[in-house]
């Protein structure tokens, strides 16, 4: 193996190891910043010795017995009985020997560690952005240059990002647990929506590098199987992950020839990843088995799942998706959502009933620069061959539409109602 | 990225239990949230061959004798990169056996699909 092999084989590892690890040493520290420095202090010395010898046969405890070292090591130099009080935790005896102390070390991994360090690392006293990188950086093993990357930002904005969070942790003395029932649905929901936010940064490539971006998506699913099995009676997890292997399983259809957007039910079935929609379906079954109202995730969930199971466009149960949308609607009564659910109404009730939904939503202000309203609203009042109207909407959807070739389907659709 | 893992072996799986050992390397595959599929192989006694040649197909029953590597399992498993993958596969615990790598094709290595700036929610309005 060449040094740079080698090298690359290491940060493998790390990418691998550095979540567990990192969530071992901050059950005993309890401080993410000081848990992540100790982690990275075993890795630079695995650096040097496995450059030599070799990865050893278990790295993951090679570095965690380094890095308990390095913890004794810092502990020991403390000073003040105060200091030790403030490293080891606010529960924990002074006069009790430091080997104890990391002795949890020794003990085998303990998933709720990851747990807890999911939970931290997405504390609410921290801004949207700041849970999002250091979720990443934390339980994913990213890079800060990595990060910087897929946000198309600076590395040192993700770094001086990073660093503020873990302050701010420290600062609130956000304890290193799993919230309690009072607080879990709150805090689980702060965690799912990290989740979801980075899976979209992958999904919407409006922006930035469009290479690492399909990697956040699949960090996303990562995150969201890890939790999955972290937390298995949570039934908005697996709803979350049956959402995100949903949709994703539609990625390689979604974009036609000329990178023009192909609407779903425009979409050539036989491109979707059967492996993957099984995946989903399965998640959402676990979802479903928990027997508990349906939140929103599951049913986004449940929604693209009707999707999944149409053979064809025409096979599609809209009776049944605009039954779930009613659902959605209820739980979170957002623009996009009330929109979607016109579309499935018009295309189970018939476009009458779905205009009328439409024209309800005509002075939302979060759909004023929204393609697809227009987009919408013409397609209804094709089908109910107002085509002057149609005409006129289709457009106004093309001058607010973003991309060329979607903006050229538009056009051609205003002048198919002209013709007409 | 994915990667199919194909296990080669000069002899094939008898459908025993996996070794504790083989346990323990899936569920941390499992835990990690990176194993997307994994399966084991009937003896190829019980497979065929297809060759297509002029315009027809000639079937051949297994079992397949002449070869000398006989695929007796795969995994599809979610990595960043590939060395991340080799690093994961280096601790498999097999002997006398060998494993091929091969990555597969993503949505985004189509021409085209890089570009997208559809939300999920739109592409759910169909």
């Amino acid at each position: 193996m060449t040094s740079s092999e080698s090298a690359r084989a290491i940060e493998a590892v790390w990418g691998i190891e550095s979540p567990r690890l990192v969530a071992a040493l901050t059950r005993v520290v309890r401080d993410v910043g000081l848990a992540e420095e100790f982690a990275q202090d075993a890795f630079v010395s695995a650096l040097s010795q496995w450059s030599s010898d070799g990865i050893p046969r278990n790295p993951g405890a090679w570095l965690m017995s380094v890095a308990k070292r390095r913890a004794i090591d810092y502990f020991r130099r403390a000073q003040t009985g105060e200091e030790k009080m403030r490293l080891v935790g606010r529960e924990m005896q002074v006069d009790e020997s430091e080997e104890t102390v990391f002795d949890a070390l020794d003990e085998d991994y303990i998933p709720d560690d990851l747990l807890r360090l999911m939970f931290v690392a997405c504390h609410p006293v921290l801004s949207l952005e700041a849970r999002v990188a250091l979720t990443l950086r934390l339980l994913g093993g990213l890079s800060t240059t990595e990060i910087a990357r897929a946000f198309l930002t600076s590395e040192s904005t993700i770094a001086q990002r990073i660093v503020r969070a873990k302050r701010s942790l420290a600062e609130a003395h956000v304890p290193f647990e799993i919230p309690d029932a009072a607080q879990r649905m709150q805090r689980l929901a702060s965690v799912l929506e990290v989740i979801y936010l980075i899976f979209n940064e992958g999904y919407s490539a409006s922006s930035g590098d469009d290479i690492l971006r399909p990697a956040l998506s699949e960090e996303a699913l990562r995150l969201g199987r890890v939790l999955a099995e972290l937390a298995p009676e949570e039934a908005e997890v697996h709803g979350l992950v049956a959402l995100m292997e949903l949709q994703s399983s539609r990625a390689r259809a979604r974009v036609g020839p000329s990178g023009e957007h192909v609407l779903l039910l425009e979409q050539d079935r036989s491109r979707w990843d059967h492996l993957q929609i099984r995946r989903g379906l399965a998640a959402l079954a676990r979802a479903e088995r928990l027997g508990k109202p349906l939140g929103p995730y599951t049913l986004q969930a449940a929604i693209a799942a009707s999707h999944a199971r149409a053979r064809t466009a025409d096979e599609t149960e809209w009776a049944r998706i605009a039954a779930l949308y009613d659902a959605l609607a209820e739980l979170y009564p957002t623009a996009v959502v009330k929109l979607n659910r016109a579309v499935a109404v018009g295309m189970a009730f018939g476009p009458a009933s779905g205009l009328d939904l439409v024209d309800a939503l005509l002075d939302e202000p979060a759909l004023k620069a929204y393609h697809l309203l227009p987009s919408v609203r013409g397609d209804m009042l094709e089908k109910l061959q107002r085509f002057g109207e149609a005409r006129a909407e289709f457009e106004r959807a093309a001058e607010l539409a973003h991309n060329a070739r979607d903006r050229e389907l538009l056009l051609a659709r205003a002048a198919r109602c002209a013709r007409a | 990225m994915r990667f199919l893992v194909l296990v080669k072996s000069d002899k094939e799986w008898s459908g025993e239990v996996p070794s504790a050992e083989m346990g323990a390397f899936n569920a941390r595959l499992e835990k990690d949230g990176v194993l997307l599929a994994a399966e084991g192989l009937q003896p190829s006694s019980k497979g065929a061959r297809i060759k297509y040649e002029n315009g027809r197909a000639a079937v051949t029953d297994g079992p397949f004798t002449e070869t000398k590597e006989l695929v007796a399992g795969f995994w599809i498993v979610q990595a960043r990169s590939k060395d991340e993958l080799i690093e994961r596969f280096s601790h498999c615990p097999f002997d006398n056996q060998h494993l091929e790598v091969r990555q597969l094709f993503e949505a985004e290595d189509f021409p085209g699909t890089r570009v997208g700036t559809l939300s999920p929610a739109l592409d759910r309005a169909g």
